[in-house]
């Protein structure tokens, strides 16, 4: 079976690549970078335009903008970068082939030609339908059917990671368990095969729909089965990036999970919990019951937001046991101290975790209650909302990641490492501001996916209050910031894989090793504070508990204010 | 870098579970629970709920109901499009259209008095979003949705349009006026 299978180990790092699934790897994050420069260039124009006293772009360019950049950053950059690290995960950290490689590279054939054809449709002007197309708003059938194509190619590198887990399996390329981070891979896997079933069961229709073979498409079934993919999508992510803050923390601190059984167990919650949250963008819409808004909005009974509280513990939770082994083990928090915040591996990492948890979960759970969901529904606060778990979550969690990867998987030191020291914070804070102002100008009322907040050549006017225009003229500032920290990763990263100095590494042989069991550990007796191996960590959670259920009072309190409604 | 290696333990799913974590997720699940119970309790004693009161429809169907109030309720007409404001009685259907791009008619309520307000549109989809409250409700062609509203504060009060619905969709404005 594993004839002609080639495998170098890196050795700084001790990884092992397998020569089909390394250019895969290579191919896929490049173009998921690609993807994020487009996306990029059209925030920036996005941004500006929302920005009131700059308001750059007409709004037929506008809508048109936004659509491709909901789809160029939420769909392609990360799905892109996401067969990436499935690629990773299975077969260098399993240390074994990539399962029929030629069906991997179809896969990616399929993602690009359809991810092109999309953005085509897009720039023809005749699909400025954003990134939900929701029906019976037309698009060109280009449109659906790229993405279609490109949801095909997605699902042949998902059945490709899981041939290979049967690989590793079946040719004993490691011992006992997949390791956690695969663990989360697999999690991420599994949540993706469900939103690309999803997506195949209205855009199928909806294409035919564009060409005639079908003349109806019932618009709220479509807005439930469309969110079985727009939604979960964005599980794959919450998956991804917890799988790599789990491995950016074993990279940079030799960390090891406080238990195993407790991290898997949550994962194991996302997958069985995850999905429902298509709910959230139903809440507000008629002809569903109240009974069926409530189970599925808080994932039956919030499990899986328990599931990323516990990731959030216990994430750096592992960091703060690694760092009290080796010493840093005074007070509350000399371990955080003495962490490595010039390194944009960690920096980025933690910031992604910090961003996602105070930011994008407490506003998730917060406007995904059924009632408060009145108060914030396609209000400029649900981009302020995604931009925080996708963008600070999962999209910083990447650029961290990427840093680790120039040198073991594309061989080429960092360029600018002085300018890479301070890219996660120009991008991360930039976001966190931009973030927190869209909420804000949400809370008074900002409309979301709208050219002109003044509504100029309307036959009846509305003015916002001033607060709004000015946070709008935040959002602008810190958004303009964010994109430069954006731009920075990208002149770092295609800089160093283009002009970075060569590594120097042993070159390919048939040999390879087994992924070996991790070291069982001493007992956990002799750091942390009274019988808590991670009593910093524990204060920092419950911080972000009494921030979450002072947020969510007043968000009750607000709705309690307005017109009794029923 | 253990995260990243098969676990030490082959029966990992037998370690036993860390006092820290052990605390955090008896808190987090409290939470939780406490969470969910906040959405059926709301229904109960809170008085912001969405209906559930909702029927398919037709754009020909709703917009002859809609126009039989305005035919019967006109009071006087706005702007040089002659857009009609409609006063109906208390406890009545009242009848919002959502269409490219238009919240018709505009409507005038009375403060603290109760009205069964329909929503539908003729077209694509659109977001009602009553400002500068913030009460936003999706609005979805072939569904009629029916809340019952009750003003509490009297003033002009602003319909946006807040789903995306085409190139008109930033000049998407109706009325609602509560008068004391």
């Amino acid at each position: 079976m594993s004839t002609n299978a080639l495998y170098r180990t890196c050795p700084s790092t001790g990884l092992q690549y397998h020569k089909s699934a390394e250019t895969l790897m290579k191919a896929n994050a490049v173009a998921g970078v690609v993807f994020l420069l487009i996306g990029g260039i059209l925030a920036l124009l996005v941004t500006l335009t929302r920005w009131p006293a700059v308001h750059l772009l007409p709004a037929v360019e506008f809508y048109q903008a936004l659509t491709a950049h909901g789809i160029d950053m939420l769909i392609f950059w990360i799905i892109f970068f996401e067969i990436a690290v499935l690629y990773f995960c299975s077969s260098t950290l399993l240390k074994c082939r990539l399962a029929t490689p030629r069906i991997a590279w179809l896969g990616f054939a399929l993602m690009i030609i359809g991810s092109v054809t999309t953005n085509l449709a897009i720039l023809k002007g005749d699909s400025s339908v954003m990134m939900t197309s929701y029906v019976p708003m037309p698009a060109n059938p280009n449109f659906y059917l790229g993405l279609i194509l490109f949801a095909v190619g997605a699902l042949l590198g998902c059945f490709v990671f899981l041939g290979t887990l049967v690989v590793a399996k079946a040719e004993k390329t490691y011992q006992g368990s997949v390791p956690l981070v695969t663990f989360g891979a697999i999690t991420a896997c599994i949540i993706a095969v469900f939103t690309i079933a999803s997506g195949a069961i209205i855009l199928i229709p909806t294409y035919l729909w564009s060409i005639g073979y079908i003349g109806h498409i019932d618009p709220l079934m479509y807005r439930v089965i469309w969110w079985g993919m727009g939604h979960s999508s964005q599980q794959i992510n919450v998956a991804a990036h917890v799988a790599v803050w789990y491995a950016i923390s074993a990279i940079v601190f030799g960390a090891t999970p406080l238990s195993e059984r407790v991290s898997r167990g949550a994962f194991l919650l996302y997958i069985l919990f995850l999905q429902l949250a298509s709910a959230h963008h139903l809440l507000v819409d008629p002809g569903i019951s109240s009974e069926w808004k409530i189970f599925n909005t808080s994932y039956a009974m919030y499990l899986a937001v328990l599931a990323s509280m516990i990731h959030g513990l216990t994430v750096p939770g592992a960091i703060e046991a690694a760092q009290r082994r080796k010493g840093f083990n005074k007070g509350l928090f000399e371990w955080i101290r003495k962490a490595p915040w010039g390194n944009p591996v960690f920096s980025g990492m933690f910031i992604s975790l910090i961003g996602f948890g105070f930011l994008g979960g407490i506003s998730g759970v917060v406007m995904g209650t059924e009632q408060i969901s009145i108060i914030i529904h396609n209000t400029i606060y649900v981009p302020g909302h995604f931009h925080a778990t996708v963008v600070i979550g999962t999209t910083l969690a990447f650029m961290a990641l990427t840093y680790f990867l120039i040198p073991t998987l594309f061989k080429r030191e960092l360029i600018w490492k002085g300018l890479a020291r301070w890219q996660p914070y120009l991008f991360g804070l930039g976001m966190a501001v931009f973030t927190l102002v869209m909420m804000g100008a949400g809370t008074l009322g900002v409309a979301r996916r709208h050219w002109d907040m003044a509504f100029t050549g309307a036959a009846l006017g509305y003015e916002y209050p001033g607060s709004a225009y000015l946070l709008m003229g935040l959002v602008g500032i810190s958004g303009v910031i964010a994109i430069t920290g954006g731009a920075l990763y990208i002149l770092i990263t295609v800089g160093s894989i283009l002009f970075g100095k060569k590594i120097d590494v042993p070159g390919y042989s048939e040999e390879r090793s087994v992924a070996l069991r991790a070291a069982p550990l001493e007992s956990h007796g002799s750091i942390g504070v009274a019988g808590f191996e991670a009593p910093g960590t524990l204060v920092f959670a419950l911080l972000f508990l009494t921030i979450f259920v002072v947020y969510y009072a007043i968000n009750w309190k607000y709705l309690a204010s307005v017109w009794p409604l029923g | 870098m253990s995260s990243l290696q098969p676990p030490a333990q082959r029966l990992w799913w037998k370690q036993p579970l860390d006092r820290l974590e052990g605390t955090w997720i008896v808190l987090a699940l409290i939470w939780c629970l406490f969470m969910f119970a906040m959405m059926p309790y709301w229904h109960i004693a809170g008085k912001q709920n969405i209906s559930n009161e909702a029927y398919r429809t037709t754009p020909e169907q709703y917009s002859a109901k809609a126009q039989a109030m305005v035919d019967k309720y006109t009071v006087r007409t706005l702007t040089d499009q002659q857009l009609p404001v409609v006063h109906p009685p208390a406890e009545s259907d009242v009848y919002l259209v959502a269409r490219l791009w238009q919240w018709w008619p505009l409507l005038e309520l009375e403060r603290g008095k109760s009205y069964r307000l329909h929503l539908s549109s003729l077209d694509w989809q659109h977001g009602f979003s009553l400002q500068p409250l913030n009460v936003n409700m999706q609005v979805i062609p072939g569904y009629e949705m029916v809340i019952t509203v009750t003003p509490d504060s009297s003033g002009e009060f602003t319909v946006v349009c807040n789903e995306y619905c085409g190139i008109g969709h930033h000049t998407m404005l109706g009325k609602i006026f509560v008068v004391d």
